[in-house]
């Protein structure tokens, strides 16, 4: 059995301050819509009113002759695309449309106010047609789609779940739904486009500067070296930005019409609400079963969500119940319903966030029919190998997180019974959950090192960074990789012109570029030695890891937290969270620190605040800004106690590392509702868990 | 956001010709709301009359005992007010239970008061409302409609009013001075704000060119023993679900006097007659608190998503009286 080359370093694991910190407070970290253009026009988007239909007239006259507009972009004059096949990117394409605030026409103007008021001038009449955009469990069109996302099988089955579900001494079965939920990063999808010469220029707001590139290339039809996108700095994206959206395709066809002059396009926050991806509503039904002892015989997971008509996104809700438990018996599902609404997405752990709300919900409440303690429950039923793939874990330490957390957080003397500790107004009660996300790799990614004399090595690769602190942590990795200091690396990422970088998701950033520039380094030693001459240079690809054909890879954690509902009014606060992690080397304690409290606020939000109240008549969110769709405020945020574990995983890649920026959504939700039932005595099991919920 | 001209008129009475030449003009003061609603095309003034400079930014004493609070008056600024806090802290909570602090700090008296609703579908000019295209009909009472009134709503318009502190005030008594092309006037809160009914364009019984100048106060009496208590769903910076001003005078374990007022159930801040009336003279506890909030919310008609508005209004007058009568 080979292990990977390891980091033996000293950069790796130092809390070094976020390089970009300086620059972001001064307000000189130029995001998207920051990137100095000369005359650059603006152009504001024409949403459709209808979920379906065609548009069969647009009287643009009014608009058009708004003093400083420079065209009004509708279906009929905006330029062919190459490659419409991605019906979500196909813009002004067509007279169709397949959901509600669709792109249907833009206004490109002088300046942003005019280009807004013109596009409120556009008259539009069109056929409607009969729409469904609210998700119905019971509905006879659900399907099974071929695979859902990251790959996965659609339905699984192991044992015979239906005898062992059917003949156990202690059952479960349970709905639990979670709403849609957009992911509203602070700064809105931005794109400034230039077209010029045959070339195309973007500074985006995006995870990934080259998948946008190709993307755009293909859509466009050209070449890829003619497309260059620029993202240094982006203010959050969680998943939204990982795909290109519509949103940059109409700024690219702009650009097309106005040849020359840049274009600048941002979203207003009501416009993020639609068409830039969201987390999918699911409905999950969970039927869990144990013996006498508190082992677990079966545990089925069936899940119903959304998908968008003209285009399938499969969420992988389920995926989390083939792995994380061992049992006789297993069955997960996942059906579909198609609907007239915008395409759903990635939404920081798609998969994992909701599904382990219901799994480790459930969990609770068949651990309190055991008359078991939920860590006990959950320790009874780890699994020696990995369930689903029968091949050992390259690391697994749930149980040292769930002990290390009930240490932490004060877990020991707790009391089960429910609704028994009220200081004064408050009903106080502590819940927790487990969280699991796996290792994933993209394929592709590529660094360059080149040694620029006087001790200083470039290290180049199109990563980018999302807020999260990939400058940071990818200077400390060159270091360590090229056996240098910190201060001698001059890393370069965000821009199409450094090397293929695959995009910032799935966690898997660090582990795919990092690996990459850990074998650049290595490749640059065997071939320039430690006293390189100036302008050295190698290129090489992440390589292929064998250890995943003999591991399973997955990082985990727990979380314990406490809760207090006002007996009164129902209203939830969280006074603190304990979380910790197992998630092999962390690469800067600081950054890391960060990520994971930002993932457990975001489940935080998730579990109390977060909806996004779609209105079937019409078609959309109405709760379309942040006064309406509540994310937390930091008064709502307590105190979040965050550690991890020293775990040593010499196979998931040269730094020992797994990925962060999810794990710390996933399982915090279901944590905080069984704080709640522990509180009240109440079982919530439809997130948001809001006072009307609570209230008799 | 259609194409306006600014104007910045030299004194009160040049504001309100101006505004009264131009129907389509609106003041304008601190700006949160209207420009806000200007960006979204809901609001569409061809003109606005800055009074921000116009009327005081003082608060004053008044010869009976009360306070006078000039319209220009910060949030910020009356809600730190020495006398607001002790004589009335019922008010100083409201302010800070609302917006941020930055909100606060630009936010007038006069144009807290005249603040239009969140309904979702007021804000989105895709959707019909009543309230902002008469006729068009009411999206929210068969939509989604958790936020919306169960008390005094229509058939037209089941809006609530978002300001926490005209539901302060309204427990307060307070009068609104108000400034107009046909001279001035004194309205009792209670009449500013209006129902629905079939005209819910109108949030207020305000005429166009009308100007509030300032706001009186009562002498502080009992009312320095007064209370707000929100309820929302997050711990700060959103509307309230159901909030509660109350002031209570017990001596003796009776309740000689009493002012309840609600916010987020109804199209104005609601003032609870009923319940201070059962009140009034009854030996002060819970189970009498209880029984007066009942009687209030008798005429209650919840909608489809906000039934659990009746039990946490009653709970939270409860609650409220309760620690009022406990000194706390």
């Amino acid at each position: 059995m080979s292990t990977t080359e390891r980091a033996t370093g000293r950069a790796i694991g130092m809390p070094l301050d976020r390089i970009d910190g300086p620059q972001k407070v001064k307000g000189t970290a130029p995001y998207a819509y920051e990137h100095h253009v000369e005359h650059p026009l603006y152009l504001f988007a024409v949403r459709s009113s209808i979920a379906r239909g065609r548009i069969v007239s647009m009287d643009v006259s009014r608009a058009q002759d708004v003093p400083g507009v420079v065209i009004v972009v509708t279906h009929e004059n905006a330029p062919r695309m190459a490659d419409t096949r991605d019906q979500e990117l196909a813009t002004l394409q067509s007279d169709r449309v397949d959901y509600r605030g669709q792109y249907v026409g833009a206004v490109i103007a002088e300046t942003y106010e005019v280009a807004r008021h013109a596009a409120s001038l556009v008259e539009i009449s069109y056929e409607e047609e009969t729409h469904a955009a609210v998700l119905d469990p019971a509905s006879d069109g659900l399907y099974a789609p071929e695979v859902v996302n990251a790959g996965f099988p659609t339905d699984t089955e192991e044992g015979d779940f239906d005898r062992s579900f059917s003949s156990a001494a202690v059952r479960l079965d349970e709905t639990y739904t979670t709403p849609t939920e957009h992911n509203n990063p602070m700064e809105p999808h931005t794109t400034v486009a230039i077209w010029e010469g045959g070339n195309l220029t973007l500074y985006e707001s995006t995870q990934g500067v080259h998948p946008v590139g190709r993307t755009v290339a293909r859509v466009f039809g050209l070449d890829r070296d003619r497309v260059r996108v620029v993202a240094p700095y982006v203010g959050g994206g969680f998943g939204s930005k990982g795909l290109p959206h519509a949103n940059t395709m109409l700024a690219v066809l702009a650009a097309q019409m106005v040849e020359g002059r840049p274009i600048k396009f941002a979203l207003t926050r009501q416009q993020m609400f639609a068409g830039v991806g969201y987390r999918t509503p699911t409905v999950q039904r969970m039927r869990l079963a144990a013996d006498e002892e508190g082992h677990l015989t079966a545990v089925g997971h069936d899940v119903i969500e959304q998908t968008a008509r003209f285009k399938e996104f499969a969420e992988q809700t389920a995926v989390v119940s083939r792995m994380m438990y061992d049992t006789q018996s297993r069955r997960t599902t996942h059906r579909l319903a198609a609907l007239d609404v915008p395409v759903p997405s990635w939404m920081r752990a798609p998969g994992e966030a909701p599904g382990m709300f219901a799994l480790e919900s459930a969990m609770d409440e068949l651990a309190e029919a055991c008359n078991l303690d939920p860590i006990e429950f959950r320790v009874r039923n780890e699994p020696e190998i990995d369930p689903e793939s029968g091949l050992p874990y390259s690391s697994r330490n749930l149980v040292a997180c769930l002990r290390e957390g009930a240490r932490r957080f004060g877990w020991e003397d707790r009391d089960p019974a429910p609704r028994t500790r009220q200081e004064g107004r408050w009903l106080v009660g502590t819940g927790v959950a487990s969280a699991t996300y796996p290792v994933f790799r993209m394929p592709g990614s590529r660094a360059t090192i080149r040694y620029e004399g006087d001790g200083r090595y470039a290290v180049e690769i199109g990563a980018a960074d999302i807020g999260t602190g990939t400058w940071t942590a990818l200077t400390q990795i060159s270091a360590d990789a090229l056996e240098i200091g910190v201060e001698d690396v001059d890393l370069r990422i965000g821009d199409t012109r450094l090397p293929y970088a695959s995009v910032e998701g799935g966690s898997s950033g660090i582990t795919v570029w990092g690996a990459a520039i850990f074998e650049a380094a290595r490749v640059f030693r065997e071939r320039h030695g430690e006293d390189p001459s100036e302008g050295d240079e190698v290129q090489a690809r992440t390589p292929n890891n064998p250890e995943t054909e003999n591991y399973a890879m997955h990082a985990f954690g727990a979380y314990f937290v406490e809760t207090r509902v006002d007996a009164d009014t129902g209203e939830v606060r969280v006074p603190r969270m304990t979380g910790v992690f197992a998630v092999g080397n962390v690469i800067n304690p600081g950054t890391a620190r960060s990520q994971f409290i930002g993932g457990m606020a975001m489940g935080l939000s998730m579990a109390l605040h977060e909806e996004s109240l779609v209105d079937g008549r019409f078609g959309h969110v109405v709760n379309q800004d942040l006064a309406e769709y509540h994310i937390p405020t930091n008064a709502d945020v307590g105190e979040i106690d965050v550690s991890w574990i020293d775990e040593d995983d010499p196979y998931v890649n040269p730094m020992g590392s797994k990925g962060i920026g999810e794990i710390g959504i996933v399982g915090s939700a279901a944590a905080i509702a069984n704080a709640v039932y522990h509180a009240t005595g109440i079982r919530v099991r439809d997130l948001p868990i809001t006072p009307d919920k609570i209230l008799p | 956001m259609r194409p306006y001209s600014y104007v910045r008129a030299d004194d009160v009475e040049g504001a309100i010709a101006t505004l009264s030449g131009a129907p389509d003009a609106a003041f304008l003061a601190g700006g949160t709301n209207l420009v806000d609603l200007m960006k979204l095309g809901v609001e569409t003034p061809e003109v606005l009359v800055d009074v921000r400079r116009l009327t005081s930014e003082r608060v004053e004493d008044l010869e009976d005992g009360g306070l006078r609070i000039g319209a220009a008056v910060p949030n910020s600024v009356l809600a730190a007010d020495r006398k607001v806090r002790t004589g009335y802290p019922v008010l100083s909570q409201a302010l800070l239970a609302g917006a941020s602090g930055q909100l606060r700090n630009v936010a007038t008296t006069g144009g807290n008061l005249l603040q239009r609703t969140r309904c979702v579908y007021f804000y989105d000019t895709t959707t019909p409302c009543n309230k902002r295209e008469p006729g068009s009909g009411c999206s929210a009472i068969e939509g989604h409609n958790k936020n919306h009134a169960i008390l005094g709503g229509s058939e037209h318009c089941v809006a609530t009013h978002p300001s926490d502190m005209a539901v302060a005030m309204a427990a307060l008594d307070a009068f609104v001075n108000v400034r107009g092309p046909e001279g001035g006037r004194r309205i009792p809160i209670e009449d500013l704000h209006r129902l629905p009914g079939d005209e819910p364009r109108h949030d207020t019984v305000l005429e166009h060119g009308e100007l509030i100048t300032s706001v009186d106060l009562p002498p502080p009496g009992f009312l320095s023993n007064s209370k707000y208590r929100k309820v929302r769903e997050r711990a700060s910076y959103a509307f309230a679900l159901v909030s509660v001003a109350a002031a209570l005078d017990v001596q003796d374990g009776v309740v000689r006097d009493v002012r309840i007022a609600l916010g987020g159930v109804a199209h104005k801040p609601w003032r609870a007659t009923k319940a201070e009336e059962a009140l009034r003279g009854e030996p002060a506890g819970e189970e009498n608190f209880r029984a007066a909030a009942d009687i209030e919310l008798e005429s209650a008609e919840p909608l489809q998503d906000n039934a659990f508005k009746v039990p946490l209004a009653r709970n939270v007058i409860t609650r409220t009286l309760l620690e009022l009568s406990e000194g706390r």
